[in-house]
């Protein structure tokens, strides 16, 4: 892949002694950009269409994605640290009915909670340990799991509907400060994975691996622990968006949701997360799950049918990439 | 199936005999894998080895079969295509928006051709940006994965097309020369391709593209010219094997072939070709792709819920990988 002109540099530190020099930077960056786009967006279909910009309709905005926005937190490192993982339609499929199965068997609410988050940590281990030690790429590794997982649902419980879960098991339908529980969610993952791949040793270390994991070895970076880390942060994501969508609607299907998996790698991607590895920041997966949500309501509001709504998000992954590229070039110029 | 199934063979002196390097071939390791599952399968059910079950998987496998050769070439040069699946969809929805007299009615013959030009230039736009803007494959089909199902959507609102002509089924229920007609097309297609890596330059560039594109690029091969022509190619075919199977189910729907790359891509691998380019045969995909519709139908003929076989190719798929790395590892033929 030597002639990509994707070169694998991390983000430069916006270090430069003069300030308009670093707002510009933040500008032009894929975050200022994304949020740019947003801002517009919402402005200019909330000047004309009343209802779009009603309180209910930006907080659905808001919390309608959510949990897509806390699994691209996991993608996001994942894809950072070189790796991918496409499986992870299936294993919300696994886990939502996990948190039912458990909440309607009796089992108190909190371990309901917590233990579909440990699973997800557990298979993004297996993944991992594929990965890290057996060499498999992840692409393959992870489509096996998504087979296995996806077939071991239909096994277990062939299409089945769970209801009757207790009132306190509705984590995502609570409020905390009048603020509802999947924007805090969704807020937090960010904040988190972005200062902690900034900042802590680890993070940076991921970042390392996935620019070039052999300099990263030489380096004395432990390059097989490091791919296991970012594994398992990306199933405690997985988790914890599958205990939110199980515990948003009154009850559980038991199927993979369509296409969850290209949703997330989807806004990994159009929030500046390069394919490659390397570079990107988790902050920018949040505001593209964002961006998508409010093109997704905007489309309704301006009277286009929602069918065109994949049409739409295929053509905000081309166009970001194509201004990356552009912007690279232009950077690798100067 | 379990895995002590598995035959794993050490080799007792590496690089030895030409006997033991065949044994230790992806496709011969595959070949006895399948083997013992079909002997295996066959004693669980006496439906499984009958000429008419294994004429109607022929039939099944037909589509996923045609999309797999040119996936072959992609993955070869070490890239991927995983729009193949919504350009089948998008080509499966042209032919019924241009055929239904409610929208544009025109004949099916002409319908058919706008059809599959549009899948062949969703492929060819796929290349061009791959080549020119130097999008990563990845990326560039996963975007169009997205772009070519949500125009499917968009131009269909979700509407089905039926009521095609009695001659449109032929391809896809009727037989020809006592095998469903659809199989013909994919043996042929197979042979094609299959001469076309193994024995002529622009195969052997196609591995050379995989191994060093670099390199490839400064020994003279057209290199952006190859990646084009196999991007187009892997339209054309997933838009050829959409026809086939909107004559096959004689209706047309937004959602057809939704997640369909995937079993594609897992056909390819299973069948030993590296993910990271550089290697890989069409023999090798043909025996992934029949191991796992053999696999899929004989564990349903036994009684295993539809769907749930798919854990089999799950398993069996990394087990291979696994296994192929090992012995890979200990004849020291891996770089």
């Amino acid at each position: 892949m030597t002639v990509t002109p994707l070169p694998n540099t991390t983000p430069a530190p916006a270090l430069a002694p003069n300030r308009m020099r670093s707002l510009r930077n933040l500008i032009i960056s894929q975050e200022g950009i994304l949020l740019l786009v947003i801002i517009v967006l919402m402005v200019s279909v909330g000047a004309s269409k009343e209802n779009f910009r009603a309180p209910k309709n930006l907080t659905d905005i808001f919390q309608s994605n959510a949990y897509l926005a806390v699994a691209a937190v996991g993608m996001s490192i994942l894809i950072i640290s070189g790796n991918i993982d496409i499986s992870i339609g299936s294993l919300v499929g696994v886990l939502t009915i996990l948190a039912g199965t458990m909440v309607t068997n009796g089992f108190p609410v909190w371990l309901c909670w917590l233990v579909p988050v440990l699973v997800g940590m557990l298979v993004g281990a297996v993944n991992g340990f594929f990965v890290a030690y057996l060499r498999i790429p992840a692409i393959v590794v992870t489509l096996g799991m998504l087979s296995i997982l996806k077939g071991s649902l239909i096994i277990v419980l062939g299409g089945t509907t769970i209801t009757g879960m207790p009132p306190d098991f509705f984590l995502a339908q609570q409020d905390w400060l009048g603020i509802p529980t999947p924007i805090w969610f969704m807020v937090i993952a960010a904040i988190i994975g972005t200062v902690w791949m900034r900042y802590s040793s680890t993070g940076r270390a991921i970042y390392a691996v996935g620019g070039n994991a052999e300099a990263a070895r030489l380096s004395g970076i432990n390059t097989r622990r490091i791919t296991m880390t970012a594994f398992i942060i990306n199933g405690l994501c997985v988790g914890v968006c599958s205990v939110m969508l199980a515990t948003q609607f009154n009850s559980i299907q038991a199927s993979v949701p369509v296409g969850l998996e290209l949703k997330v790698i989807t806004a990994a991607v159009v929030g500046g997360v390069s394919i490659l590895g390397g570079t990107g920041l988790v902050v920018g997966s949040t505001l593209a799950t964002i961006l998508l949500s409010a093109i997704g309501s905007a489309m309704i509001f301006v009277g286009i049918s929602a069918y065109w709504i994949n049409a739409v998000r295929g053509t905000l992954i081309l166009v970001t990439v194509l201004v990356d590229i552009y912007r690279r070039r232009r950077l690798n110029r100067r | 199936m379990t895995v002590s199934e598995t035959p794993i063979q050490p080799p007792q002196r590496p690089g030895g005999e030409g006997i033991m390097r065949l044994l230790l071939k992806q496709e011969t390791v595959l070949a006895i894998i399948l083997v013992i599952a079909v002997l295996v399968l066959s004693t669980q059910t006496d439906k499984f080895l009958t000429k008419d079950n294994i004429l109607n998987q022929g039939r099944l496998l037909t589509e996923v079969a045609l999309m797999a050769m040119p996936m072959t070439f992609i993955i070869i040069t070490g890239g991927i295509d995983l729009s193949v699946g919504s350009i089948f969809g998008l080509t499966a929805i042209v032919l019924g928006y241009c055929f239904d007299p409610k929208n544009l009615g025109l004949p099916l013959e002409v319908a058919i051709v706008i059809a599959i030009a549009v899948g062949t230039l969703a492929g060819f736009i796929n290349g061009l940006f791959i080549v020119r803007m130097g999008v990563p494959p990845l990326i560039m089909t996963l975007a169009t994965l997205a772009l070519f199902r949500g125009l499917a959507e968009g131009i269909s609102q979700a509407r089905s097309v039926r009521g095609y002509p009695e001659w449109f089924a032929q391809l896809g229920q009727k037989d020809f020369a006592g095998a469903p007609t659809q199989l013909w097309v994919a043996i042929i297609v197979i042979f094609i391709t299959g001469i076309v890596l193994a024995r002529t330059t622009f195969g052997r560039s196609l591995y050379a593209i995989g191994n060093n594109e670099l390199g490839a690029r400064f020994s003279g091969i057209a290199v952006d010219r190859v990646k084009l022509l196999i991007y187009t190619f892997s339209g054309f075919m997933a838009a050829i094997a959409g026809y086939i199977y909107v004559s096959r189910v004689g209706t047309t729907r937004s959602d057809m072939g939704t997640g369909l790359e995937l079993d594609v891509i897992a056909a390819v691998v299973l069948g030993g070709t590296s993910i990271f380019g550089g290697s890989g045969t069409v023999l090798g995909t043909v025996i992934g792709l029949i191991m796992i519709q053999l696999l899929k139908d004989g564990l349903s003929l036994s009684g295993v819920k539809g769907d749930a076989t798919i854990v089999i190719v799950g398993i069996v798929l990394i087990l291979s990988i696994m296994v192929n790395n090992f012995i890979q590892r200990r004849t020291g033929a891996s770089a």
